[in-house]
C-alpha cells in the first residue's frame, strides 16, 4: 500500500484499502476558520446533534479576514468565537494567532499517520509531517465535527522523484511550481501526491510545508512526504500526543512515476492567471512590479523570512514597490524579532505585519487597484485573487520576492547587486 | 425547479475565486452571494441567468479553494444544475453536499453552445439539447452518492442515518 492508502485502512479499520474504494474515515483533527466556520456552524446547528464528538479534535483559527477588517467579518469571527467557546474547542485567538497551516504543525497538533480535515483547501498542508490531512467544504466539516467521522474515496497516488541536487536559490516553492507547470492545475485531480528523491531528502520541514500546500494546485487531495529524522525532529518536544508512522510500501501500486532533475530547476515564476502557467526566472523577461508580498501558508515559515532577510539585508526596497511581509505566526514573528529578521525588513523599507491570510486572498492588508501587479510568495494567481479583476499576481519563492522588491521588476535574487 | 433554460458556457479551469471573489466571503448567506455570482469573469451573469438556466463549462470546473460559498452562490443565482468535462475535487464534494446537482459528459460540453437551450433529466442523466435535438448521457454517479443526492444533501443523509440508528 502507498502510504495515503495505509493512513487510511488505519482510520477505517481494515487491514487493507485501495484506490477507488469508498470509507469512512475517523477524523484525528477538524479544522475550520472564519470563512468557512460560520457555514459549518449552521450546518452543525441544522444536524441537531447536542455535541461535537470531541472538543479536543476540533480546531478554529480566526485568520482570513482576522484580526477583523470590518463589521461583517467581525460578526463571522464572532458566530466562530462562541460556538468554540460554547463547545470547548481548540481555538487560537488573535494575539497567539497564526496562519491555521502554519500554527497546527507549530503547536504540535498536526501529527504523522492523523487523517486531517480542514474547511480550507490548503489543509494538505500537514502532509509534509506524513499526515494524510485534505480540505473540504463546511458541510463536510459540520457532519465532521457532529460523528467524527468523514466519506472519502481513496485517492490513487502519483509519486514524484525529485533527483539531484537543487540549485541555491531553488527551494520547495519552486520544485511544487515546476511540477504543476508541468502537470498541470488537474495534474493530479482526485490523487494523493507523494514526494521523493535526494532533493526531497535535503528539503527542510518548512520547505516540505510549502510544497504539501501546493499540492491542491494540482487537483491534488493530498500532498505527502515520508516521514524521516528531520520530521522527527520538528516533532521533538512539540508533539502534543503519541504518533504513528506509517511509510509506503516497496511494491506500492502509484498511478504514475514522474521523475525530475532538481539540479535542473531554476527559480520558477508562474505567471497570470494560473499557477500552471510557469517560466523559468532566467526566461522572465521585464516585468515591472507595484507590490511584493512574502508571507502565507504557503511561505511564511522562518526558514521563507531567513530567505527574504538574506536578500533584503542592506539594501532598500524600490520606492515605488509595497513590500509586505507577513510572518505566520506570533512564534515565527517572535523568532524573526531575535534573530534580527525584522529590523532588517523594517530598515530595507517593508512594511511588516501581524499574521494574517490577509492580502493572499484579496481580503486585507495589501489589496491592488486595476492594472497593478504584485509577485507573491502565495499560492494562487487566479483573475481577481489579491484585488481588482484587471490586476495580476506572479507567484514566486521568498528570495525572488525581496530581489524583485529591490530591482522594482520580477528577478532572481543573483540580480541584486 | 426545472432543469431547463439557457446556457452560459465557460472554459478550462473556472476557479472558485471567479465563481465568488474571496473579497465577498464576509457574507455567508446564498442571496448575498449570488449577487456577485461570476462577476469578475462575467459581469453580466447575475443581470443575465433566470431559474432553470444550466452552466455548461470545460475541465476542472471549481478548482481553488474549498469555499462552499462557490455552488451556493451559483444555487441561488437560479442555475438548475453544471455540465461539465470534469469538475474539482472539493467543488465536486460541495455541490452534492448541498444539492446543486453536477454532470459530467465531456460529449455533451462539446456540443453545446452559450445561448442553447437545453433540458436534463437528473433520474437517469440524459441531457437534452432542444436548439438542436441531441441527447447526450452524464457519467452515472456511484451508489454511494446517490444516497446523498437522494436524501438531498448530505445534512438530510446524516440525519436520516442517526434517526435509524438511535
Amino acid at each position: 500500500m502507498t502510504l495515503a492508502e495505509k493512513i487510511l485502512a488505519a482510520h477505517c479499520g481494515k487491514d487493507k484499502v485501495s484506490a477507488g474504494d469508498f470509507i469512512s474515515a475517523k477524523c484525528d483533527l477538524v479544522l475550520s476558520n472564519d470563512i468557512t466556520a460560520p457555514i459549518a456552524i449552521r450546518e452543525f446547528e441544522r444536524l441537531g446533534f447536542p455535541h461535537v464528538f470531541d472538543p479536543n479534535k476540533i480546531v478554529m483559527v480566526p485568520d482570513h479576514f482576522c484580526p477583523n477588517k470590518d463589521i461583517q467579518s467581525a460578526t463571522q469571527a464572532a458566530m466562530m468565537r462562541e460556538f468554540a467557546g460554547k463547545h470547548g474547542l481548540i481555538y487560537f485567538e488573535v494575539g497567539e494567532m497564526g496562519i491555521e497551516h502554519v500554527i497546527l504543525p507549530e503547536k504540535g497538533l498536526a501529527l504523522p499517520g492523523q487523517v486531517i480535515v480542514g474547511a480550507d483547501s490548503h489543509t494538505c498542508t500537514y502532509g509534509a509531517l506524513g499526515t494524510f490531512a485534505t480540505g473540504m467544504g463546511s458541510t463536510d466539516i459540520a457532519v465532521a465535527m457532529a460523528t467524527g467521522e468523514i466519506w472519502m474515496k481513496v485517492p490513487p497516488t502519483i509519486k514524484f522523484v525529485y533527483h539531484g541536487k537543487p540549485g541555491k536559490w531553488t527551494g520547495g516553492k519552486d520544485l511544487i511550481l515546476y511540477t504543476i507547470g508541468d502537470i498541470g492545475v488537474d495534474g493530479a485531480l482526485y490523487s494523493a501526491m507523494e514526494f521523493h528523491g535526494e532533493a526531497i531528502n535535503n528539503l527542510g520541514m518548512d520547505g516540505r510545508f510549502t510544497m504539501s500546500n501546493m499540492a491542491i494546485e494540482a487537483g491534488g487531495k493530498a500532498g505527502l512526504f515520508q516521514v524521516d529524522g528531520a520530521t522527527l525532529r520538528y516533532l521533538k518536544g512539540r508533539a502534543r500526543g503519541k504518533y504513528t508512522v506509517y511509510a509506503s510500501d516497496v511494491d506500492a501500486e502509484y498511478a504514475r512515476v514522474i521523475e525530475y532533475d532538481a539540479a535542473k530547476i531554476e527559480p520558477q515564476v508562474a505567471f497570470p492567471h494560473l499557477p500552471s502557467n510557469t517560466r523559468p526566472i532566467s526566461l522572465v523577461g521585464n516585468v515591472a512590479i507595484d507590490q511584493s508580498v512574502i508571507g502565507s501558508c504557503t511561505n511564511g515559515r522562518l526558514d521563507d523570512l531567513r530567505l527574504a532577510a538574506r536578500v533584503l539585508k542592506g539594501r532598500k526596497v524600490d520606492p515605488h514597490v509595497r513590500c509586505i511581509i507577513l510572518p505566520g505566526s506570533q512564534q515565527i514573528y517572535l523568532e524573526a524579532l531575535k534573530e534580527g529578521l525584522i529590523e532588517i525588513f523594517i530598515r530595507a523599507g517593508a512594511a511588516v505585519s501581524t499574521p494574517t491570510c490577509g492580502p493572499c486572498l484579496g481580503g486585507h492588508m495589501g489589496i491592488l487597484a486595476a492594472g497593478e501587479r504584485c509577485v507573491s510568495t502565495t499560492n494562487r494567481n487566479f483573475v481577481g485573487r489579491m484585488g481588482h479583476p484587471r490586476s495580476e499576481v506572479y507567484l514566486a519563492n521568498p528570495a525572488v520576492a525581496a530581489a524583485s522588491a529591490i530591482l522594482g521588476r520580477i528577478a532572481g535574487p543573483e540580480e541584486v547587486k | 425547479m426545472p432543469h431547463k433554460g439557457k446556457i452560459h458556457k465557460y472554459g478550462d479551469n473556472i476557479d472558485t475565486d471567479a465563481i465568488i471573489a474571496a473579497r465577498y466571503l464576509n457574507m455567508h448567506e446564498p442571496r448575498e452571494l449570488a449577487a456577485h455570482c461570476m462577476e469578475d469573469i462575467d459581469a453580466d451573469f447575475v443581470q443575465r441567468v433566470k431559474p432553470g438556466d444550466i452552466i455548461v463549462a470545460e475541465s476542472n470546473f471549481g478548482c481553488g479553494s474549498s469555499r462552499e460559498h462557490a455552488p451556493s452562490a451559483i444555487k441561488a443565482s437560479g442555475i438548475s444544475c453544471v455540465i461539465g468535462k470534469s469538475f474539482a475535487r472539493i467543488f465536486f464534494r460541495n455541490a452534492i453536499n448541498t444539492g446543486l446537482p453536477l454532470l459530467e459528459s465531456a460529449e455533451a460540453v462539446e456540443n453545446i453552445k452559450q445561448g442553447d437551450t437545453v433540458e436534463v433529466d437528473l433520474a437517469t442523466g440524459t441531457i437534452t439539447n432542444l436548439s438542436s435535438g441531441k441527447t447526450f448521457k452524464a457519467k452515472p454517479y456511484p451508489d454511494f452518492m446517490m444516497e446523498i443526492i437522494n436524501a438531498g444533501g448530505l445534512i438530510e443523509h446524516i440525519r436520516k442515518k442517526s434517526v435509524g440508528a438511535r
